[in-house]
């Protein structure tokens, strides 16, 4: 039996689920508990669970973090909520360096099975500060895993993966998409690592993304086929790190285009990072370079319509899928 | 009489008598912290030989002259007790139960090591002894230790339905005093009530900068704990009798309170702050001060004076600890490298892409590590 949930309900009954499941896991962050969450993902979880797992911290995100760290080596299974990726950056110190070297400095002694989770990318008119698109920046680092869900149904079972997953995993939710609804099975199921989803499948151009900006690539790819006659396959990555090449590699070669689109920077990024193996792997049947769409790379304005600008936009994907097909 | 003098607040050092032998403790525990305390101190000579000779590589920070605090503090506290410290973190690691050979063999990145020669000298971790860690970066294991403690209350009071009575011990230098992250570990410790002491081997200096040049209040550091709630002591940290008979007492009372603590342990670095320190900045009278109040003499002394061991004992112990650390040079030598099939391990829990899983060190595979 399947009902139609919020992005953010999905989210919670993944947690409650596997902390009814396993005594080891527990929720900290900011606003988690009393205040039922900042942005209600944990609504009714204090309640349910009581103050010793649902515990509500201070604004000291370096702090909880290494808090979450130290009880992941003595073998609990913590989920730390940031209110934002972006409040992550005064973390970095623990998320980058404790968390995902613990098992390699510690000759395999020590693990760090934590999750890391909350709201990455622009929420809408934040500024600079609150919308960072934090993939690019930590997914360059081995030893953590990273999920970007793009809908309910990937929210909970990818979030369920994390959990039960004995490596740290870095969980990017969007703001944007947290009212967002969808079918969701009242039935337990999981959803492994390392395998992307075809959204729409299509024999022109091949387009790769993640989280919110599949929504993007969905849209684009709609006028595409009917402004255009284009058809595109859309691949929804689901995983950064493991990151599914396969089923990338085999639309490429059935479409012999490919579209990447990432909501961070171009420089040192996700993107370039799949264009640049796209590329090692489909050489020969590429009729045309990858072509990479991001945001631009300037910080995120606050103006509504410079903002809108700014990102991976439908517009801009489809310009990028037309000069793939020799059609810009 | 020492005319040496030094800013309020710093250790006092120079010859001066031990504290009477605690009573209760058998004359078998007195001799034990004083083989420990020899052990670091030849294993440490030996290191920066070792480290002159090329076997040893990268940053490197010997104990020498802070002994007394880490094996009084490991006397003061259970093996269940979990520990967690900084870079120079050798004695510590010994003191707690690693044995030498694993610890020598990390810093020769030899797989034999306690972390297969992928840690090296700042990263001593032992799972079986409750040493969570050797960490590099000033401060950052302030956070983890809170963590550590917040786990074993958890573990014991809410999955177990007990009460915990375990208390972790997370140790920082001075200079950890002035990041972030400590001040955000001791709020979080006090807040959540956790059962873990900040020891801080004040030794007077972060790398070449004194405590008064780089902290405020250096001459009372308990106003740092006051600001956070959370109970402060002092302690000679150059007397191993008084680093234990006080540590024990403030450790029972976190098992009892679950209030955290913090303890300006106070000491003294006899070497550099790490293997290439010409230390320009302070002076050699003050050095030849503190090492007339050697921590490991002053307990000699006062063992022999109580009739604990005579003076050919304690040959006979120099010579057993020597033999000690020559095998763990030895030993270390013939460990083979990390094979190249090591890189891609211990990367992951899981095997995927190039990632090979995880497997333990040799050290949690051999009968009787201590």
């Amino acid at each position: 039996m399947s009902r139609v949930i919020e992005f953010r309900d999905a989210l919670r009954e993944a947690m409650s689920e596997e902390m009814r499941r396993d005594p080891r896991v527990f929720l900290l962050g900011e606003e988690v508990a009393q205040y039922d969450g900042a942005y209600k993902v944990s609504k009714g979880m204090l309640a349910e669970f009581g103050p010793r797992r649902v515990i509500d911290m201070p604004i000291s995100e370096n702090g909880f973090a290494g808090l979450g760290i130290g009880a992941a080596m003595m073998g609990l299974r913590p989920i730390v909520e940031f209110m934002s990726w972006s409040f992550s950056l005064v973390a970095a110190d623990q998320i980058l360096n404790n968390a995902p070297k613990m098992l390699y400095m510690s000759g395999g002694q020590f693990g760090c099975p934590i999750v890391f989770r909350g709201n990455d990318g622009a929420g809408g008119q934040l500024g600079s500060t609150h919308s960072w698109c934090v993939e690019s920046l930590y997914a360059n680092v081995p030893g953590l895993k990273m999920a970007i869900p793009s809908n309910p149904y990937d929210a909970k079972g990818l979030l369920k993966t994390a959990i039960r997953d004995p490596d740290p995993v870095f969980f990017l939710e969007s703001e944007r998409m947290l009212a967002l609804k969808g079918e969701v099975p009242e039935e337990e199921y999981l959803i492994p690592f390392g395998q992307a989803a075809i959204r729409r499948e299509g024999g022109d151009c091949t387009i790769v993304s993640f989280g919110r900006p599949v929504h993007f690539a969905m849209d684009a790819a709609e006028v595409l086929a009917k402004e255009d006659g284009i058809e595109c396959e859309v691949i929804d990555g689901r995983t950064i790190r493991p990151l599914d090449l396969e089923t990338i590699v085999r639309s490429v070669r059935k479409t012999n285009r490919c579209v990447v689109v990432d909501q961070s920077w171009s420089f040192a990024s996700v993107g370039s990072e799949v264009a640049a193996q796209v590329s090692e792997a489909c050489f020969d049947d590429l009729d045309h370079h990858v072509h990479r769409v991001h945001a631009d790379d300037v910080p995120a304005p606050y103006a509504m319509n410079l903002e809108q600008e700014m990102l991976p936009n439908p517009r801009k994907i489809r310009k990028a899928v037309l000069s793939a097909c020799y059609r810009g | 009489m020492s005319t040496h003098a030094l800013p309020a607040g710093r250790a006092t050092g120079g010859a001066r008598p031990s504290r009477p032998l605690p009573p209760g403790v058998p004359p078998k525990q007195l001799l034990r912290w004083f083989r420990d305390m020899l052990l670091i101190r030849e294993f440490e000579v030996r290191t920066m030989q070792a480290y002159q000779e090329k076997k040893i590589g990268g940053f490197c920070h010997v104990y020498i002259g802070q002994e007394a605090v880490a094996v009084g503090c490991v006397a003061a506290t259970r093996p269940e007790d979990p520990m967690i410290t900084a870079y120079r973190d050798h004695g510590h690691a010994l003191a707690r139960g690693m044995a030498a050979r694993h610890c020598m063999a990390e810093m020769f990145g030899k797989i034999g090591g306690c972390a297969k020669g992928k840690g090296g000298s700042m990263h001593m971790f032992d799972r079986a002894n409750n040493l969570f860690g050797g960490h590099g970066i000033v401060g950052a294991q302030t956070p983890v230790g809170a963590g550590l403690a917040f786990a074993t209350k958890y573990e014991d009071e809410v999955i177990r339905g007990g009460t915990s009575d375990r208390v972790t011990l997370c140790f920082l230098g001075d200079g950890a005093l002035n990041q972030g992250a400590f001040h955000e570990a001791l709020n979080l410790a006090g807040l959540l009530d956790l059962p873990v002491i900040y020891v801080v081997e004040n030794n007077g200096y972060s790398m070449g900068t004194s405590i008064e040049r780089g902290t405020t209040m250096a001459h009372d550091l308990s106003v740092k704990a006051a600001a956070y709630g959370i109970d402060a002591i002092e302690v000679d940290g150059l007397d191993v009798i008084a680093v234990y008979e006080e540590m024990h007492a403030f450790v029972e009372k976190c098992r009892r309170t679950s209030r955290p603590g913090f303890v300006d342990m106070k000491t003294y670095r006899f070497k550099g702050h790490s293997m290439s320190d010409p230390r320009k900045y302070r002076t050699r009278d003050e050095e030849a001060h503190f090492e007339a109040g050697d921590p490991i003499g002053k307990l000699e002394r006062a063992l022999v004076a109580a009739g604990v061991i005579d003076e050919p004992g304690v040959g006979v112990l120099m010579d057993s600890v020597r033999e000690e650390v020559r095998e763990s040079i030895r030993w270390s030598d013939a460990s083979p490298l990390p094979g190249v099939e090591e890189l891609h391990h211990d990367v992951y829990v899981e095997r995927w892409g190039p990632y090979t899983g995880t497997s333990l060190p040799e050290m949690l595979r051999e009968e009787g590590t201590r």
